[in-house]
């Protein structure tokens, strides 16, 4: 019989990655069954209550501000142990801090750091956009990797930024590529012409990993967040993003990604696209009225295409100009990589597919491209897609975002911890329709160090099932710091067909699957492209607050406030970086916080 | 009503404030509403059944002193019995070290703040081990404070009528950048407050017995200055104390069961929590378990932009806290955090001479979670056993969250 043993600690914080370590490091004490180490959030709560690991005598008041430990252990002794061992193993992990002073406020950091000109934001996301004001206020450009910022906040946030010619990448900006230097989750890919302005992460990091692959690169890469698109938002940081981009010597061809934007801002941000004078590609994934280029813009109708026609273009510009093309990078050809190597003998009747995405953008390609060849459920909302009733059981062929919110809230991302999609691989493998798993696998700076390893036992368990295939999507560079050709191999030797690429990693699962269906998400005759009447008239006016180019061109200096694996990560790329030891205001007393907001503004 | 403004005004009338050690008195002559019957204590306001040890063997060692009883019996029988009233040195523009007691008889300095015209008022310091400030009261403890009185005081008051008035901020300015920070550290201070007052001691002295033992008593008193020096820190937080709107705190104070904090807008109303058990090094034979909670009236440094918070130069004593230079230095980095100002007279050369964090903002501390950090001495929980260490403490931040709500209700949402 086990026993359950808890530490409960009012008014502490500890980030989530510090927690995580925490967690992984107490189930493996010996005599540990599993163990939690959370901040006390309803969603958190009910996650160790899902885990059984929920401590009978929590007081009704534990909340978002206090620590809650726990232990599922063999016996007491283990417990008790364990439980307390905390202090030690958070303490092992101040010792490692760097000798440099840690302010606790934005306005101490930018003393310390006058050259930072970017704020990185991971805090939780109530607390995201008044970090994000802070950073304004100081007259810093904002890279706000915080999600579940409210839509209003965003507005405001944007508005004043654009005001005084700053950026707000953002919210749920997952990653960022600023002279070099990637911001939150980026692989390291080589400088070059192409300049990216993305609404979505994982197809920004598509994108320039195939762009270095190449061996052509990336000038910068502006995130804008995945609603600055919208009609309420009003594209404002694409707008700038674009505007900043066709400023920059340094950028030939413009790649612009995102979910279709609303009808009332396409002719505005086509105008923009239009008048930056460089050839521009667009990618709108998703269910829109289709485009046809025109002039300097160019549509693309995959991520994979439009990582090629930013290479054609960059090309042709690079011919005009007399310079040569770059060497392409060949990475180390993957041992059981070809189709014929999949289990023959399941044949193509009846097996269902299982795809258990990290990348959100990914998984929506994934759904595009497929879902005209098989019936499929996903959490991703599209046309021809059936809604998923529980996301917690696969139904037929699935598709599932595990980086959406239903999957992370209270929980580090799938990218960072592989946790989750661990137990639910196993899940799938229990089910004996399943015929083939698509994982994604994204390296990079930020995410999980060796994310090979750390799946490769559950690809191996999985792989006992002759019926069953795994195909892994591995995105990254040969300069990521996980070794991409070592990854390719662990995945591989565990099990797993191995690809660099979306559309092969899906023509593989097509394969598998025995569907021949017609190709999916490929342009037929498409109306020419749309502008609105307005833009017709009135040619976009030039920025009146431009963000400054030098503030682009300049060495990456950063203030980090949130995630610490993100200072870690700026340091590592050789940038000048301070981390911020940010904790909830007032301890997370919300009375208290709310007085203090009154105060602020008498 | 603007809070910024509030608060810029304060720490400006704290900074600008001169405090000039005038001369020495007694408590009834110098100090406003002092009485025969009154004793001053160092903190919020206690009643006898809660005070702790040190504190109530210094009042009983101060009823002693007076002769207002003859023994221990008595002076418990007098205090319990109603005859003997006593109250925060705080009430009385006075400041005290560690019990902090002062009876009507004693000598006290007066300083005065040239600035605004106010004055505050210390007792004299009695040097280490067995002490009335810890508690003690035997009759070598009492002896030393009848020389104190008959001997030291009139020296000193005679010292400097000679001369025209001893500027302590001037003082302490330079004293930090000796390897003080003016709380526990004052031994740069100390020597200078004993080279200014030798020439004019050496004039005004009876005799050369009496001058050699007042200046060997004084010199050899490292904490000499430390009662002078509060009492200029206090005439300092008092300047600011009382600006309509203002979050800044002018009173941090323990009395060894309470601590307490005062707010420039919010009048004379303490708030008040139990004082911590300080975190520090002891000395050979005594533990944590022998410490009494935080006591004294010395973190009016704190509150006026010393002490802990100039630790940044005072690296020598980073030890008592177990630390490093540089854990100096983010010491002092660390409170700029909760500070409303740098200060204008202070400044901390290891830091580029940057102004210390002056004037405590009680949003600041809210929001960050953040109380100050105190350099204190440690006593011992039995009165009369004296100091046992020397560390580190903070406020409970119930005071500031107090503090907050009460401002919030004062002046409305």
């Amino acid at each position: 019989m086990s026993v359950l043993r808890s530490d409960l600690r009012p008014g502490v914080y500890c980030d989530s990655i510090v927690l995580m370590q925490l967690q992984s490091t107490l189930a493996d004490l010996p005599g540990v069954e599993d163990a939690g180490a959370v901040m006390g959030t309803d969603d958190n709560l009910a996650l160790l209550k899902a885990n059984k690991l929920l401590p009978k005598a929590l007081p009704a008041a534990t909340g978002p501000s206090d620590l809650v430990l726990v232990v599922r252990a063999e016996n007491e002794e283990a417990a008790t142990a364990a439980l307390g061992r905390v202090d030690e193993l958070l303490a092992r992990r101040r010792a490692t801090e760097t000798g440099e002073f840690r302010p606790r406020t934005l306005t101490s950091a930018a003393r310390q750091r006058p050259d930072a000109r970017w704020v990185l934001v991971s805090v939780p996301g109530r607390h995201a956009a008044r970090v994000a004001r802070q950073a304004l206020d100081l007259n810093r450009h904002v890279f706000l990797f915080s999600d579940n910022v409210p839509l209003d906040q965003e507005i405001e946030l944007k508005r004043s930024a654009r005001e005084r010619g700053l950026l707000v990448m953002g919210p749920d900006c997952g990653t960022a590529i600023l002279n070099g230097v990637g911001f939150g989750f980026a692989n390291r890919v080589r400088r070059g012409g192409i300049g990216l302005v993305a609404a979505s992460g994982t197809g920004l990091q598509a994108i320039s990993t195939h762009v270095h692959a190449a061996g052509a690169g990336v000038s910068h890469a502006i995130g804008t967040g995945g609603r600055d698109l919208s009609a309420k938002v009003g594209a404002i940081t694409a707008i700038q993003g674009l505007e900043l981009l066709s400023r920059d010597p340094e950028t030939r061809v413009i790649v612009l990604v995102s979910k279709p934007p609303a009808p009332e801002v396409t002719g505005k941000v086509l105008a923009v696209a239009g008048a930056t004078g460089k050839p521009v590609v667009l990618y709108f994934q998703g269910d829109a009225p289709s485009l046809t280029g025109e002039g300097n813009l160019h549509v693309a109708t995959s991520l994979r295409e439009a990582g090629e026609r930013a290479l054609e273009l960059l090309d042709n510009e690079a011919t005009a100009r007399g310079a040569s093309a770059p060497p392409v990078v060949r990475l180390k050809p993957i041992a059981d990589g070809s189709p014929s190597s999949l289990s023959a003998e399941a044949g193509g009747a009846g097996g269902c597919l299982r795809a258990l995405f990290a990348g959100g953008t990914l998984a929506s390609e994934a759904v595009l491209m497929l879902r005209d060849l098989v019936p499929l459920r996903s959490n991703i909302a599209a046309e021809r897609v059936e809604p998923l009733p529980e996301p917690g059981r696969s139904l037929g062929h699935t598709i599932l975002d595990l980086g959406a919110d239903e999957f992370t809230v209270g929980r580090p991302h799938p990218m960072i911890d592989h946790d989750l999609r661990i137990r639910r691989l196993e899940q799938e493998t229990d089910d004996p329709e399943v015929r083939v798993v698509l994982l994604d696998v994204v390296l990079g700076d930020g995410a999980h160090p060796d994310p090979a390893s750390a799946l490769a036992p559950a690809i191996e368990s999985a792989a006992h099932r002759p019926d069953l295939d795994i195909v892994a999507l591995l995105i990254g560079t040969d300069e990521d710091h996980q070794d991409i050709e070592m990854q390719a191999d662990i995945l591989s030797r565990a099990g797993a067909h191995v690809r660099y690429d979306l559309g092969e990693a899906l023509s593989l699962v097509r394969d598998t699957l025995g569907a021949t269906g017609a190709e999916s998400a490929r342009p037929g005759t498409q109306p020419p492209l749309r502008r609105t009447a307005a833009c017709e008239t009135a040619p976009p006016t030039p920025a009146t607050h431009p963000v400054d180019l030098a503030d682009l061109q300049a060495p990456v200096s950063a203030i980090n406030v949130g995630l610490e694996s993100f200072y870690e990560s700026l340091l590592a790329q050789d940038a000048k970086a301070i981390h911020v030891d940010w904790r909830p205001p007032a301890g997370g007393d919300e009375t208290l916080m709310a007085i203090l907001d009154k105060m602020r503004l008498r | 009503m603007n809070i910024e403004q509030a608060n810029r005004t304060a720490v400006d009338r704290m900074m600008a404030a001169r405090p000039i050690l005038t001369t020495v008195s007694t408590a009834l002559d110098a100090i406003p509403g002092m009485h025969d019957r009154l004793l001053l204590h160092a903190g919020p306001p206690i009643e006898w059944e809660r005070a702790s040890g040190p504190l109530r063997g210094a009042m009983i060692g101060a009823l002693l002193f007076e002769g207002l009883a003859e023994d221990e019996a008595e002076a418990v029988a007098a205090i319990e019995g109603g005859e003997i009233e006593w109250e925060p040195c705080h009430h009385h523009q006075a400041v005290g070290p560690m019990a902090g007691v002062t009876s009507p008889s004693m000598a006290v300095y007066v300083v005065e703040n040239v600035t605004d015209g106010n004055v505050a008022f210390s007792n004299l310091n009695e040097g280490y081990g067995k002490v009335l400030r810890y508690g003690a009261y035997s009759p070598d403890v009492l002896d030393r404070l009848r020389w104190m009185n008959q001997v030291l005081a009139p020296v000193l008051a005679d010292a400097l009528a000679e001369g025209e008035g001893l500027d302590l901020r001037a003082l302490l300015a330079e004293a930090l950048h000796m390897g003080d920070e003016g709380h526990n550290r004052n031994k740069a201070g100390s020597l200078i407050f004993l080279k200014l007052l030798a020439p004019l001691i050496a004039k005004t002295a009876a005799d050369s017995t009496v001058e050699a033992e007042v200046l060997s008593f004084l010199g050899d008193n490292a904490l000499s200055v430390l009662n002078p020096v509060m009492a200029a820190c206090k005439s300092m937080a008092d300047a600011a104390h009382g600006i309509e709107g203002s979050t800044v705190v002018t009173t941090m104070a323990r009395n060894g069961t309470d601590f307490g904090i005062r707010v420039s807008g919010l009048g004379d109303r303490w708030f008040t929590a139990p004082s911590a058990t300080p975190d520090g090094l002891y000395f050979t034979g005594y533990t944590a378990a022998d410490a009494n909670p935080d006591i004294g009236d010395s973190t009016i440094t704190e509150t006026a932009g010393s002490g802990g918070f100039a630790m940044a130069s005072a690296p020598a004593i980073v030890s008592f806290v177990s630390g490093t230079p540089q854990d100096a230095l983010h010491a002092t980095l660390e409170m700029y955090e909760i500070c409303e100002a740098e200060h204008e007279h202070f400044t901390i050369p290891p830091l580029d001479f940057r102004g210390t964090p002056t004037g405590i903002d009680i949003r600041k501390v809210v929001e960050l979670d953040l109380p100050p950090r105190v350099n204190t001495g440690i006593a011992h929980r039995e009165p009369g056993v004296g100091q046992i260490g020397a560390g580190l403490v903070r406020p409970p931040i119930e005071l500031f969250r107090q503090a907050l709500l009460a401002y919030a209700e004062h002046y409305g949402p």
